[in-house]
């Protein structure tokens, strides 16, 4: 009985792998076909299986009126929600990962519960706020949004990193000269750089992703997925596609680069 | 000149007393090791010193010096951690130098220094490596290079050997005792290992609850217990102990036997070590129950009078479970303790 239910159970395991590795790989596939066919190919059925690597559709895509520019405020609102984000996220991390003080745990709660609020709910009274104080169809005001989105995770996987930084490292530190400050430049800094780094990547990625403050928020300014949004039923298919290879490529290749940062947030070992 | 001066330190966590009311005088340049079990505050005292902790009431001063308000960079001390803290993303030359560079000496001091230090310390070949291609003995000798190549006035030193295995804990032990003997600097040493403090401190102040309750060369420790809880912690194994009852004019009754005393009136513990007995045709009966032959000699324990009791004989004796010894205490070596107090009793 033992060989058989093995064997069975064996072909579950991998049944189920396959299923779940085809539920993320055929649609980027899919997306990557259409993407690298000329917009004749894109429009045809069936499709080919090997792309025809023809650049029509994404140079069409780059001529795009207005394409470029939505592509570069995305890129902008990215990189500032990246800065915000680690330079007040990671203090924030550190406060936590190595002090005591009255309501820690409701103050990790908290930063977890703004990730709980829908942002359809917030949207119409920060419209009207940031019309007020002139922040709307702004790069920086979407890019403040956008911080927002981003502390928990940076907040989050900042103390997971300080908190794998040994308490005597810096002791030592201390004991051999430095200040609080000079021993953080001198020694945490150092050490958790990449980590750093890695948190900055997936702010950026939520930035990049993120459509809904994007399209309420901004009207001449709008970030590429926004972009695309609005122009969704005007657009041509091969349009789509290359807007959207465009959105998730980067995505992708960074939370892959980062992936082993990601798994500390949730406090399993990184190393 | 380096003494070091504690007074009136008491440390609260919260509603948590860790130390009380703490004195002590460390010479310059004594090997002072603070002994105790987990928890009995000998490390807090130790990082009240280095400036790791502030302590709730109390001064420390070093060199004739306040330095309990400073922090740990401006108070003459260096530090080795139980975990090494060897920095990770640092040659071991540059974690030797980190201390010297911070004083922004020049670079040919800095190498001066840190290679008379690695010398000492016998790792000048692994100057280029870092710590993750360092084994536990390594890096534990980069830590004290590093504290050493400072060239402190105080080197405080928190379980440094407890990570190693017993082999090697056993050679560094000797090897940090020379070492530090030559540098002139004192030194404070904390561990829960006896042997350790016992075969390097000058003194040892051993530590109970939040207290120092004796604080004297280790041989001192050994014969003479201040309190009981120093004579059941000390010795491996520690000592035993009995009730006694006076008999009048010094004389007390010890499971039956009379045996000679302090001239008081009121029942006392009698105390001896195992080793301090011999078998003989007088003493006390004692009723083998396990017997244990650890090669240099025989740990016999016993049942005298319903109380578990340990005698260490010689190897050379045949005893087998359930065999009655007659053990007669070394007269000399017979302590005595108060039973209310727990002092000892002259």
């Amino acid at each position: 009985m033992n060989a058989e239910t093995r064997s069975s159970g064996r072909f579950l395991y991998t049944a189920s792998v396959v299923l779940l590795c085809a539920w993320v790989i055929v649609p980027l596939y899919l997306l990557l076909i259409n993407t690298l066919s000329s917009p004749e190919t894109v429009n045809s059925f069936p499709k080919p299986f090997w792309p025809e690597f023809d650049l029509g559709s994404l140079s069409f895509f780059a001529g795009f009126e207005g394409m470029l520019t939505a592509l570069k405020n995305s890129i902008l609102v990215a990189a500032m929600t990246m800065v915000m984000s680690i330079a007040i996220g990671a203090p924030a991390g550190y406060a936590l990962s190595r002090f005591d003080f009255p309501g820690k745990g409701l103050f990790r709660l908290l930063i977890l519960l703004t990730r709980a609020f829908p942002l359809p709910l917030l949207a119409l009274p920060l419209a009207v706020m940031f019309i007020r104080t002139g922040l709307d169809d702004t790069v920086f005001g979407l890019a403040l949004v956008h911080t927002t989105l981003a502390i928990p995770f940076s907040v989050l996987i900042t103390f997971s990193l300080f908190s794998g930084i040994p308490i005597e490292l810096e002791e030592a530190a201390w004991t051999l000269g430095c200040t609080r400050l000079t021993a953080f430049t001198k020694v945490v800094l150092p050490l958790i750089l990449p980590g750093i780094t890695a948190s900055a990547i997936f702010a950026f990625v939520i930035s990049w992703n993120e459509v809904f403050a994007a399209a309420v928020l901004t009207i001449e300014n709008r970030t590429l997925t926004a972009f695309l949004l609005q122009n969704l039923d005007t657009s041509p298919l091969h349009l789509k596609f290359a807007g959207g290879f465009i959105l998730v490529v980067p995505a992708l290749i960074f939370i892959f680069a980062v992936r082993k940062y990601l798994f500390a947030m949730w406090g399993i070992a990184n190393r | 000149m380096a003494v070091i001066e504690i007074k009136n330190v008491a440390k609260r966590f919260g509603s948590y007393q860790a130390l009380h009311d703490i004195n002590l005088t460390i010479d310059d340049q004594e090997f002072m090791v603070l002994l105790g079990a987990s928890g009995c505050g000998k490390s807090t005292l130790l990082r009240i010193i280095a400036g790791l902790e502030t302590q709730t009431t109390g001064e420390v001063w070093i060199g004739g010096r306040r330095i309990d308000h400073l922090p740990p960079k401006d108070r003459g001390i260096a530090m080795v951690f139980q975990n090494y803290a060897v920095f990770p993303h640092l040659t071991v030359f540059e974690n030797i130098g980190f201390g010297l560079r911070m004083q922004k000496l020049p670079n040919d001091e800095v190498k001066r220094r840190v290679e008379r230090t690695a010398e000492l310390m016998h790792i000048e070949q692994l100057l280029s490596r870092y710590s993750g291609e360092l084994s536990g003995g390594q890096r534990q000798r980069v830590a004290v290079a590093r504290a050493l190549a400072m060239e402190p006035d105080v080197i405080l030193m928190d379980e440094p050997l407890s990570n190693l295995d017993a082999l090697l804990r056993m050679e560094m032990r000797a090897e940090l005792k020379g070492v530090l003997a030559e540098s002139n600097t004192t030194a404070i040493y904390v561990t829960h290992d006896q042997v350790e403090a016992m075969s390097m401190a000058d003194r040892i102040s051993v530590m109970h609850e939040g207290r120092i309750v004796q604080a004297a060369s280790p041989i001192e420790v050994y014969r003479d217990p201040a309190e009981r809880f120093v004579a059941g912690f000390i010795g491996n194994p520690p000592m035993n102990f009995l009730p006694a009852e006076p008999t009048g004019a010094g004389q007390w009754r010890v499971a039956g036997q009379t045996l000679k005393g302090p001239d008081l009136n009121r029942p006392l513990e009698f105390a001896i070590r195992p080793e301090d007995m011999t078998l003989s045709d007088a003493g006390l009966k004692a009723k083998a129950k396990v017997v244990e032959p650890l090669g240099a000699h025989l740990l016999v324990t016993a049942e005298v009078d319903g109380t578990l009791f340990r005698a260490v004989l010689d190897s050379d004796l045949k005893v087998s479970p359930g065999d009655v010894l007659t053990l007669a205490p070394t007269p000399d070596r017979i302590r005595w303790f108060d039973p209310k107090s727990h002092h000892a009793v002259q």
